[in-house]
């Protein structure tokens, strides 16, 4: 890898601001993937800002009743977090179905958040990539792409977001709390955190560069135990998501108040299936119409030459998400 | 094999060094003032190279050189012909790219990170010419190597005219062995001398290899690997890490280290060939076979002819009058693919007991029963006997104990609350060869031995089984005996493949070890007072470290006191083995197996899991149960992962792999293994070699991938005819 500085901070002032200066600096918390893209000279900083010591790692209630997750917590101890485990059963489930205890114990919640897509194209130096070389093309749209977006993909990339973690946070409506350079707070919806490719595939999110994830809020919610995460993946466990849903529901005397669907690995972003939400609230449960808000979830995905599949497997798996979510 | 009986048998006897990170592997050792070279692999397929810039990576900070084909003195190997076969290729030697991610250059530096931060700086400009490696493009030109095979009676016209048949394309992507260590060599010249360290499995192999590129006598090299984490074939020709580390080393006059990236390892050695087969079976109204037509093609190199043959299950399987199989091979613009656990037979029987299990649905037969019906009892192609065949036990036993008898025929017939259960099985089988191996025992004045041979322990328990063995003939417990291998200064032996290592080396070590006692009694012998004086050697016993005359304990002496009057005092014996050729050669000698599995399906999102395997053995004396019971254990997980999940990525395009990883190729994890039982039948066999064991370190894997088929058909009614079974086939 390339060689670097390594400099490590106490404040988050501080870490906003060295890194706000070069362009070639990145933060490090777990490392676990920023290593790895090191390694492979994807990405090659030549400074690093160590802000695994900050004291983000608080995971408390919130004023409105919600929870806030600290962003230097790591992601083992946040799924395991008795307040998350009660009132985000959800947000445990996503976390525990990702990676392997050992990188999750290393693995922060910011991190988690920032990490970069799996796309073997983007990994890979010997091929092009809009992402890691803006400019260059992109070689799965029109190459392997099994584990590629069916949806919101551009011409330009086609890459999908990897996080489980993510696809949960985007189902609870999370707010990203952002320290930047100059001192200021800004909070960011998580519909807005992440982004499509669109011409610019190189940005996986609204970030500036210097910008710190302090927290992450999940709002207070009357989901209770009725939330499911689903995932399908290529072995029983320690391999990214083919397909995974995220399911919400509020349930009022056989009524469904109001539902939430995201997806993962599905899209560039973490994907939520705002018209299948619609037409389920109001609904009296039954199994009909979770299978037509299934099929509504999936009406304008576009498959590439290898991922048709993924279709008929998210139409499934939101339907099956959403029944285990109801208990129906 | 119950936990109970194996608890009591020995373990490992490298376990403890293993565990405790005491065992040295190719990429711990070092020598002094070691430089570490990083390769630099091509981007393209096919073409040549027109320049390699190297002024950046050589600006860097500790980088002492970039070496290629324009700077590295030539190899005493004589340039082949352009379009020559084979034309083995021998990296950085010349301008020409023949596969992606071929190496080019390698970088050298003063340490691994300064090596491959520079690597990534060198940049190469190339002649780019038009690839192939999608074998469905280059079939058109696939051709037969060597001989074709004469039918055996009238295939086509037995499979026109039967009355219940099947024909079917079975697929298998390409696939790596994806060891856990990685390729390296540490490579030292020092006075026209070469060392090296390197991962293999074939000491004097990679001895000989050394001596024709360098041209330099076998004497001048030492070739050492004591230790290897896994190859499974991999390591059964010398990776470029070998010539290159050498290359560099004679070139800079240091010793030099190489380890492959798990990324580049993807074309640090071959792979388990792309094949496609086409499979024919046809079965009277009792489920007679009347014809089995096997047609297979799988993809080479453009520079050798790699052919598994993997059709010859085809002949000897089953009882079948008229049979048919063409092996053919066609040229990709990949690397030569190479050995890769039961390579051929995993792939062509994977094929043929699917074939099998999709006809018995046809004739509404147990698909057990329609195997026992066509039972081989002597060799259908040629008539000879079998040296020992427990196979029919094997179905017994493993019928019995997975309870075989309860399954409902129809497909979807069978529940588990929301998932469907299957079962099904296949038939294994594995040749049990022997060649020629030496060792040398050598028995110490303080009542221990010590045992060598030039061999490897790739994994499968060499150390222990050897030891077992030398254990059993000297009478000596296990804690007394040391087993060492690894080193070509040790007496030499085949490469380590085939599951032949127990059946060549062991007999080696069996052999020199009755030698040894010989020995020890000549020099007990040499003395006046010797008890054993005129006594026959069968009448001696041997037993916890010392001789007495059979039945008369008073003539009892250790071997301490035996050699603690020698002159030498120790006995040392060096012996070299051959296989029984004659005798063999009247005989079909061969491992058998039935592979029993039950499959869980969850229909609706497509997922498999493999609950419960049967595996049921028969494979000779086993020497090393609880090895043996991890052997059979393994080549159930192996299968699990062939069936379900393992499949390198190519895209034809670029001609490029483009899963190199242990992320993006899955192989199996805890949570996707279930029960596995191992039985291992009674079989005695005085003919495969004097140990009476046959190999079973691949027997283990043959069927597996068939039987998950198989039993994903029962549960599902869905054949899946393409390797791996993964959700999206099942949606
Ligand atoms: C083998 C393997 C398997 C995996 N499987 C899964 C899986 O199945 N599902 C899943 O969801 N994930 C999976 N992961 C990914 C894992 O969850 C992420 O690597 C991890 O969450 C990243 O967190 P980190 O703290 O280590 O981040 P780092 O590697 O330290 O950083 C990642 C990026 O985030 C930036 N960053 C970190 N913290 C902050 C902050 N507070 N503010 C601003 N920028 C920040 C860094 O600059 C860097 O660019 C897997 C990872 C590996 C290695």
């Amino acid at each position: 890898m390339r060689p670097f500085a390594f400099k490590r901070v106490s404040a988050p002032a501080d870490a906003a601001k060295l890194v706000a200066a070069n362009r070639n600096a990145r933060f490090i918390a777990g490392g676990t993937n920023l290593i790895d893209l090191m390694k492979e000279n994807v990405d090659r900083p030549d400074e690093l800002v160590d802000i695994s010591r900050l004291e983000l790692t608080a995971i408390r209630r919130t004023l409105d009743g919600g929870v806030s997750i600290g962003a230097l917590a790591k992601n083992s101890d946040t799924a395991n977090n008795p307040l998350v485990r009660s009132q985000f059963p959800l947000l445990t489930q996503a976390i525990l179905s990702g990676a392997s205890p050992q990188i999750r114990n290393m693995a922060t919640n910011g991190g988690n958040l920032l990490q970069r897509t799996r796309c073997a194209y983007f990994y890979d130096l010997g091929t092009k990539c809009n992402k890691r070389q803006p400019g260059s093309g992109c070689g799965a749209k029109d190459g392997l792409n099994r584990y590629s977006a069916v949806f919101g993909w551009s011409d330009s990339c086609v890459a999908v977001h990897p996080s489980d973690m993510c696809v949960a946070l985007a189902a609870l409506d999370a707010v990203v709390n952002v320290r930047q350079p100059d001192g200021k707070e800004r909070k960011i919806r998580f519909a807005e955190f992440h982004r499509l490719p669109g011409d610019l595939p190189e940005l996986d999110n609204t970030l500036s560069h210097g910008e710190l994830i302090t927290s992450i809020d999940i709002p207070k919610s009357n989901f209770g135990q009725n939330t499911y995460y689903l995932k399908i993946r290529d072995r029983a466990s320690y391999a990214f998501a083919l397909v995974s849903v995220a399911a919400a529901v509020e349930l009022d005397k056989g009524v469904i108040k109001q539902a939430r669907i995201a997806l993962g690995g599905v899209a560039h972003k973490p994907w939520r299936c705002t018209e299948a939400e619609r037409f389920l609230a109001g609904k009296k449960l039954d199994a009909a119409v979770l299978k037509q808000a299934a099929e509504l979830a999936v009406k304008d995905a576009k498959p590439l030459s290898d991922n048709g599949y993924k279709v008929r497997l998210t139409q499934r798996s939101v339907e099956r998400a959403l029944r285990r979510a109801a208990k129906i | 094999m119950m936990q109970d009986d194996l608890r009591r048998q020995p373990s490992r006897v490298d376990g403890r060094a293993k565990v405790t990170g005491k065992a040295t592997y190719i990429a711990e050792f070092r020598f002094p003032n070691m430089a570490y070279g990083y390769l630099v692999q091509s981007t393209i397929a096919k073409g040549k190279i027109r320049d390699i810039e190297t002024a950046e990576a050589e600006k860097q900070p500790g980088v002492i050189k970039v070496l290629s084909h324009k700077n590295l003195p030539k190899l005493a190997v004589p340039t082949p012909a352009p379009d020559a076969i084979p034309r083995p290729f021998y990296a950085l030697t010349s301008d020409e790219i023949r596969f992606n991610a071929q190496p080019i250059a390698v970088v050298v530096a003063e340490t691994f990170e300064e090596a491959r931060y520079a690597a990534s700086l060198v940049k190469v400009t190339y002649d780019q010419a038009p690839h192939a490696t999608d074998l469905r493009s280059v079939l058109g030109s696939a051709f037969v190597p060597g001989r074709e095979q004469p039918d055996r009676g009238t295939p086509e016209n037995a499979f026109a005219a039967a009355e219940f048949k099947v024909e079917a394309e079975y697929y298998i992507p390409i696939e790596h062995h994806n060891a856990m260590e990685p390729h390296a060599t540490v490579a030292n010249w020092d006075d026209g001398k070469l060392t090296v360290y390197d991962k293999t499995q074939g000491i004097q192999g990679t001895t000989g290899y050394l001596a024709t590129a360098f041209g330099i006598d076998r004497a001048n090299i030492r070739v050492l690997s004591p230790f290897v984490g896994g190859a499974f074939g991999a390591a059964l020709r010398p990776g470029p890490n070998l010539i290159v580390a050498a290359m560099a080393s004679r070139e800079l006059k240091r010793p030099v280290k190489i380890v492959y990236s798990r990324r580049q390892l993807a074309t640090a050695h071959g792979y388990r060939p792309e094949s496609i087969q086409n499979i024919k079976v046809s079965a009277d109204k009792d489920g007679k076979l009347t014809s089995i037509i096997h047609q297979a093609v799988h993809n080479t190199s453009a520079y050798e002819n790699f052919s598994e043959g993997l059709v010859g299950v085809s002949r000897g399987l089953y009882a079948c009058p008229n049979v048919r199989t063409v092996a053919k091979i066609a040229r990709t613009d990949l690397q030569t693919p190479l050995w890769m656990r039961s390579p051929g037979v995993v792939s062509g029987i994977f094929a043929l007991e699917s074939a099998l299990d999709e006809l018995s649905y046809k004739l509404k037969l147990d698909p057990l029963e329609l195997r026992l019906r066509n039972y081989a009892d002597t060799d259908p192609e040629t008539g000879r006997p079998f040296s020992s065949k427990e196979l029919r036990e094997c179905y017994r036993q493993g019928a019995e104990r997975f309870g075989w008898s309860k399954r409902s025929p129809e497909p979807r017939s069978m529940r588990d609350g929301k998932y469907l259960v299957g079962w099904g099985l296949a038939t294994g089988t594995w040749p049990a060869s022997q060649a020629p191996a030496s060792a040398r025992v050598i028995l110490n004045a303080d009542g221990t031995a010590r045992v060598e041979s030039g061999t490897t322990d790739i994994g499968p328990g060499t150390y222990t089984t050897m030891t077992i063995i030398a254990s059993e003939v000297l009478g000596l417990p296990i804690e007394k005996i040391t087993f060492v291998l690894g080193d070509s200064d040790m007496p030499p032996t085949p490469g380590q493949g085939g599951s032949t290592t127990t059946s060549s080396v062991g007999t080696a070590v069996k052999e020199a070890s009755e030698l040894a006692l010989k020995a020890l009694i000549d020099a007990a012998n040499a003395k006046e007072d010797s008890p054993f004086r005129g006594v026959a050697f069968d009448q001696l016993v041997f037993e916890k470290g010392s001789v007495a005359v059979k039945g008369r304990p008073e003539t009892r002496r250790s071997f301490q006191d035996i050699l603690k009057g020698h002159s030498e005092s120790s006995v040392s014996v060096l012996h070299r083995s051959t296989p029984d050729a004659a005798e063999r050669g009247k005989y079909v000698i061969a491992s058998h197996g039935a592979q029993f599995v039950e499959v869980k399906v969850d229909e609706e999102i497509g997922q498999v899991r493999v609950t419960r395997v049967v595996q049921g053995t028969a494979a000779g004396r086993i020497i090393n149960p609880k090895g043996a019971h991890s052997q059979e254990m393994g080549g159930v997980v192996w299968g699990v992962g062939m069936g379900l999940m393992e499949h390198t990525e190519v895209d034809h395009k670029l001609g490029r792999i483009m899963n190199p990883n242990l992320a993006g190729y899955h192989v199996p994890v805890n949570a996707d293994i279930g029960v596995i039982e191992t039985i291992f039948v009674p079989e005695e066999d005085k003919i495969v070699n004097p140990l009476g064991a046959k190999g079973l370190g691949e027997l283990g894997l043959v069927g597996i991938p068939a039987a998950i088929a198989n039993a994903i058909y029962h549960a599902t009614g869905k054949r899946i005819r393409s390797l791996p079974i993964t959700p999206d086939k099942l949606v």
